[in-house]
């Protein structure tokens, strides 16, 4: 049998690890499809080549397709998230001046509390504190914003810059940059490199942010009802395959190589077991969920994400009132029940819950009785109702 | 050149402002030669900064060009996004007055930021031309890839032959045949069989 082949673009970070993992380990062929995985050299380019045909499916920041949906940025074609390929995964890190500043102030790097990291940054550190991130509509700017915004650091106590992350090391020592906020490979690579030191990791801020979808455009899932089905599933299944045990090794070699991301298995691995380097002088810490590709539905794409992502695109980009129900279709919840579903796997009854509001693992109505949520927790103790928005 | 849009004819009279975002320097002269062949225009290059955004504001451009496939475009999208008292509207060169060029600027591989409100008689000009320059050097420089890549391939080949002959007193004919035939067996190409030999090999020591 001939398989079909359907183009997909990936940007080469650890968590495009479901899409690689779905090529090279044969889930995509035992549902009768070839992934063709194109690099992209931008998420600007990622998402032009989504929207303009090229490629049918892709890798993108999760809240790129809500922005869009939103009317912001140059491209408004229709897409549709059909499922959450991550969830966490970014770290924020300073650059060397800045590590030295908190180190004399006696800060302890200790990757785990973003309200005393916050308020010694707004002690050692006058005016704004510069951020660099890889992209405007990113869960790494709303992650930044949400912390300042409950914090000492406060919502004008940081300033957020596009800098792609190849040149990160770059801005930082040009002084355009005194921070970051970015995905795997690149924290690692920074703290390498010796540029910087790593301040905590994304889910010390939210405990379950979805970072990465998967997207496409909302009329070839119209017109591919059954290639969208395969594609779906067999990323999925990829997930599920790196979720179990004693796989990271074999996940980092792949990820490793030359066509992929191109950096040691070594740095790679650091992320898909949790296990990070925080600093040149070698602290490290174990992160228990760093990077989720599967437990708890982590691949359910939940409308209540959709809208506080839209809540907070909303206020960075002073948009009108918009209407969160319309905005939140977006997210598949359907497409995702139909396909995914279809696997005999538990999913969530609803397509909303109350974010944040999840203190302990916990078991939730789904159709097979079965499912548990992992930890949901913003670090400031609030929850975002999808009702009330 | 004639505008259609009587309402701003000072700026309408004026020459367009062009900014070029290209490292290679040659390369850059080539573009800029081409667009002032092209269209009454000024044009300004600035290589890949972290600082992008804000040199390109400082030109106060009517057309921003950039290489589809450098990673700096990510940058551009806060100029998209600006809307202080300074800077002035940009968007994303995709649709609209100038038709099919979206399709054609994709091809290739080059990504157009044009001021709002300008009119499509005095885009087209430039986006044909930059349309016809990225495409030539995307394709001589893709040549050059895949060129460099069979060389990089056939060197793993030619030292996986020599493990295998060395290892097991194989002739070089014997050794490509066999590394041919695990790659049929495997369903792999042959430069990636030679790829994992050679890593084994350097493993084992």
């Amino acid at each position: 049998m001939k398989s079909v082949s359907v183009p997909v673009a990936y940007m080469p970070l650890v968590d495009a690890a479901p899409l690689i993992v779905a090529h090279e380990m044969g889930f995509a062929e035992a549902e009768g499809i070839a992934l063709d995985l194109i690099a992209a050299p931008s998420w600007s380019s990622l998402r032009d080549m989504l929207a303009f045909g090229r490629v049918d499916a892709a890798h993108m920041l999760s809240p790129l397709p809500v922005a869009m949906a939103m009317g912001l940025g140059g491209v408004t074609t229709a897409l549709s998230v059909v499922s959450v390929l991550s969830v966490n995964g970014n770290v924020i890190g300073v650059g060397a001046p800045l590590e030295e500043k908190l180190r004399d102030a006696g800060y302890g790097f200790d990757f785990a509390d973003p309200v005393h990291a916050a308020s010694t940054l707004a002690k050692v550190h006058k005016g704004p504190i510069k951020f660099g991130v890889p992209f405007p509509f990113s869960m790494h700017v709303a992650l930044l914003r949400y912390w300042s915004g409950a914090s000492d650091l406060g919502p004008d106590g940081i300033e957020i810059r596009t800098v792609p992350p190849p040149l990160m090391a770059r801005a930082l020592a040009d002084g355009d940059v005194d921070a970051f906020c970015v995905g795997e490979p690149w924290g690692s690579v920074a703290v390498e490199r010796g540029v910087g030191a790593l301040l905590l990791p994304g889910k010390s801020i939210w405990s379950y942010a979805p970072e990465k979808v998967l997207a496409v455009r909302t009329d070839w899932a119209e017109t591919e009802p059954d290639l969208l089905g395969r594609l779906m599933r067999a990323v999925w299944k990829a997930g599920r395959w790196l979720s179990g045990p004693d796989v990271s090794a074999t996940a980092g070699d792949l990820l490793s190589r030359k066509a992929y991301l191109d950096v040691p298995s070594e740095i790679i691995d650091r992320a898909l077991s949790g296990h990070l380097t925080l600093s040149a002088r070698g602290e490290h810490r174990q992160i228990e969920g760093f990077l989720e590709f599967h437990r708890g539905a982590a691949s359910f794409p939940w409308r209540s994400q959709a809208k506080w992502i839209a809540r907070q695109l909303q206020l960075s980009h002073n948009a009108g009132v918009t209407d969160l129900d319309t905005i939140a279709q977006v997210f598949r919840s359907d497409l995702h029940r139909l396909h995914i579903g279809a696997l005999d796997f538990d999913l969530p009854g609803a397509s909303e819950k109350v974010e944040g509001a999840i203190p302990h693992a916990m078991p939730v109505a789904s159709a097979g009785g079965g499912l548990s949520l992992r930890p949901n927790q913003f670090f400031d103790g609030q929850v975002f109702d999808p009702e009330t928005g | 050149m004639k505008s259609e849009n009587s309402g701003f004819k000072a700026s309408a009279a004026k020459s367009l402002t062009i900014v070029v975002v290209e490292e290679n320097r040659d390369r850059a002269i080539a573009i800029v030669d081409a667009l002032k062949d092209a269209c009454d225009c000024d044009v300004f290059v600035i290589g890949n900064s972290s600082g992008l955004a804000r040199k390109i504001a400082t030109h106060g451009p009517d057309i921003v060009l950039i290489d589809a496939g450098n990673p700096t475009r990510d940058m551009m999208e806060e100029l998209t996004l600006a809307s202080g008292p300074m800077e002035r509207p940009v968007a994303m060169f995709v649709s609209g007055g100038a038709g099919g060029h979206a399709q054609a600027a994709i091809e290739a591989g080059v990504s157009a930021y044009v001021v709002d409100g300008l009119s499509p008689g005095r885009i087209k000009p430039v986006m044909d031309t930059a349309i016809a320059r990225f495409g030539m050097v995307r394709q001589m420089r893709s040549e050059l890839a895949e060129t460099r890549r069979a060389l990089e391939e056939r060197k793993v080949i030619d030292r996986a032959k020599g493990l295998l002959m060395k290892a097991k007193g194989l002739d070089e004919e014997a050794a490509y045949a066999l590394l041919r035939k695990t790659a049929m067996d495997q369903g792999r190409r042959v430069a990636d069989v030679a790829e994992a030999l050679v890593t084994a090999a350097g493993l084992l020591g």
